[in-house]
């Protein structure tokens, strides 16, 4: 195929959130703001930051979940920000979404059956009973739920399970893309490698594109080509995974990295750290010039003037960073 | 050094439709005077329920039996008044989500203040004299304004310092932290430890830190016990821990766990899923996903044995036993 299979370009999603008065005018939230980037088929795109950075409603805008405010999706060289809701709905059986709390987001009246089998219904109606027993069976041994399950209902499953149930029904109408927002947060630690596990081997067996949400980078690490790191809604570093981990340029990037706990107690007292102070600012009222600039610890008065765009850094990914060659880059490695 | 808190062969069952859940099975375990000790496990594993039966937070349908000796009193046999004398004094508790130890309706101010006028006799001046300079000391910027403030108006890092102020207050000797930075994103949570770190080494408070997270035991805890299926499975110093577990499940979670620092190939998922606490395995309860199980340990479970100094595993068939000989 020519060209890549997915291209966001200059995205906004905005919401309305009322003032502090009842009469005063409604502010401006922008979740995604100006987000680019592209997709090539095959690929999985890691989608970093903390709670309130936009990595969900990103993943929801470019399904059209979300409604954009702004910018275009081109799907496969088709705009869908221009097609009507029929249209949309129908392209959606090529773009599936996995959720992060596994059994809220099951039916709890269906049957496990039932829930693989409902997006067939939807887009493949012309199949038969006993072709779409099938499927669902075909489904639940990809990914490892034992066939005598399929009559059983959502709360009778652990949590590990039914994220298995999610994935089947997103697979299950074959899609290209699947956007996984946070889909192993909520499971035991010993089962997360297990999901993470499965989604990769799924990815090569059906060929999928995968756009993996999470604010855990060490999830992040196992299954993505590429990351892209979000903070208020912009796009502050992207690039090759093992770029951005080895050598990342952003000191957003650095802190987040820097501060994601290891396991291991002699790395834990020695690593450097990029140590941040406050929290976030509230996505109503950036700070002017660049996003971050309130809590970076290497900021300038020049990082006050205006949002850096995207630049090409030493190690080949994008840092949106008007320091990036300064001295500050030299110190403190990643992890 | 006389321990602090002393847990002897101490148990928590529930009562359910269901049939009886056995959460915490013969735990003995000591708490020295300020040390830090993490208690790790997954959900199910008993690590959270262990210190609400000391604090007598279980739910109606639970009982707590053994017992759980602090400063020389059982805290199973205390009620009422001397209860409460004992909690929120001398033992202080954080939870996963501050608002759940925070009255919304009530400023911060007065949520501190209340502390020591209730625990302390002390006057209303007073009070807020102490309660400014602790949130100061837990690093709130602006106190004096953010004082007056109701709780959601601070954002969920703030809050949980306000939490952490309130329970350190009292200057208590033992700090129980059930999840504390869990419900936090990554860099607040650094901020949060360190928090810990310094706080509990000033006053001198043991701290006890209830956590899934090998991470955080790794950058926060002198000491840890693993805890699987209610049981303590293996206690050690954190270095050998992590260095060279001696149980199987220590040895196979770190294995699973991802890393910022490690690729994909390196890491091992664990087979199956944390037991059924209502029809727990005969044996060792963790022999259905272990990889060194043998006849015995589906017959028997294994009694947490002494290996090395400060060491114990309860596992017929230790990983690095050599090491830790």
């Amino acid at each position: 195929m020519n060209g890549p299979l997915l291209r966001v370009e200059n995205l906004v999603t905005a919401f309305e959130v009322r003032g502090r008065s009842l009469f005063a005018k409604p502010l401006e939230l922008r979740a995604v703001n100006d987000v680019s980037f592209t997709l090539a088929a095959g690929e999985t795109l890691g989608v970093v930051g903390e709670s309130g950075c936009g990595k969900s409603t990103l993943g929801r805008s470019i399904l059209r979940l979300i409604e954009p405010t702004a910018g275009r999706i081109v799907w496969q060289g088709r705009v869908l920000t221009g097609l009507t809701d029929e249209e949309m709905r129908r392209a959606r059986r090529d773009m599936q979404i996995i959720f992060q709390d596994p059994v809220a987001s099951l039916d709890p009246r269906m049957t496990v059956s039932d829930i693989i089998a409902e997006p067939l219904t939807v887009f493949e109606p012309q199949l038969r009973r006993k072709e779409r027993e099938a499927r669902v069976q075909e489904m639940m041994e990809a990914v490892g739920l034992a066939p005598e399950m399929v009559n059983r209902y959502p709360h009778e499953f652990s949590g590990g399970q039914a994220q298995r149930i999610g994935i089947a029904r997103a697979i299950v109408t074959r899609p290209k893309l699947i956007v996984c927002d946070e889909p192993v947060s909520a499971l035991d630690v010993s089962i997360q490698a297990q999901i993470i596990n499965l989604l990769r081997r799924l990815r090569d067996e059906f060929d999928l594109t995968l756009i993996f949400i999470s604010h855990d980078l060490s999830v992040v690490r196992l299954i993505s080509d590429r990351i892209l790191v979000l903070y208020l809604g912009r796009i502050v570093e992207i690039g090759d995974s093992r770029a951005v981990f080895d050598r990342p340029a952003h000191p957003y990037t650095r802190a987040l990295l820097s501060a994601a706990p290891i396991p291991d107690p002699k790395i834990a007292r020695n690593r450097p750290r990029v140590q941040l102070t406050g929290d976030p600012p509230s996505p109503i009222s950036p700070p002017p010039g660049c996003v971050f600039s309130s809590r970076c610890p290497f900021v300038i008065d020049a990082c006050r003037t205006a949002q850096p765009p995207l630049i090409q850094t030493a190690g080949g990914q994008q840092a949106a960073c008007i320091r990036l060659d300064n001295a500050f880059q030299s110190q403190a490695p990643s992890v | 050094m006389a321990a602090l808190l002393s847990l002897e062969d101490y148990s928590i069952r529930f009562r359910t439709p269901e049939g009886d859940v056995q959460a915490v099975t013969d735990m003995n375990f000591t708490v020295a005077p300020g040390e830090r000790v993490a208690i790790v496990g997954e959900s199910g594993s008993g690590k959270s329920q262990t210190f609400l039966g000391v604090m007598g937070l279980l739910a109606k349908n639970g009982v707590a039996t053994g017992r759980a000796m602090f400063n020389g009193v059982d805290m199973l046999k205390l009620r009422g008044a001397a209860l409460d004398a004992v909690r929120g004094r001398d033992i202080a508790m954080v939870f996963q989500d501050p608002m759940t130890a925070l009255n919304p309706s009530l400023r911060i101010s007065r949520q501190l203040t209340e502390q020591l006028e209730v625990h302390q006799n002390a006057s209303r001046a007073e009070a807020e004299k102490a309660a400014l300079a602790m949130l100061e000391r837990v690093g709130i910027p602006d106190p004096v304004r953010r004082f007056r403030l109701y709780p959601h108006e601070l954002s969920g890092g703030m809050r949980q310092r306000v939490v952490i102020a309130m329970a350190l207050l009292t200057r208590p000797k033992l700090l129980i932290a059930d999840e504390p930075t869990t419900a936090l994103d990554v860099t607040i949570q650094a901020q949060i430890l360190d928090l810990f770190r310094e706080l509990t080494a000033d006053l001198g408070a043991a701290l006890v830190l209830i956590t899934h997270d090998m991470g955080v035991v790794a950058g926060l805890a002198d000491r840890v016990a693993v805890m699987y299926g209610g049981r303590v499975v293996e206690e050690a110093p954190v270095d050998p821990a992590f260095e060279a577990p001696a149980h199987p499940y220590t040895a196979a979670l770190l294995a699973s766990i991802p890393r910022v620092d490690r690729d994909a190939a390196d890491i091992q998922p664990i087979p199956g899923r944390p037991p059924n606490l209502i029809r727990l395995p005969a044996g060792c309860a963790f022999h259905p996903r272990c990889a060194h199980a043998q006849d015995n340990c589906r017959a028997t479970p294994p009694p947490l044995s002494a290996l090395a100094a400060g060491r114990r595993a309860a596992c017929f068939h230790p990983v690095h036993e050599e090491k830790a000989a």
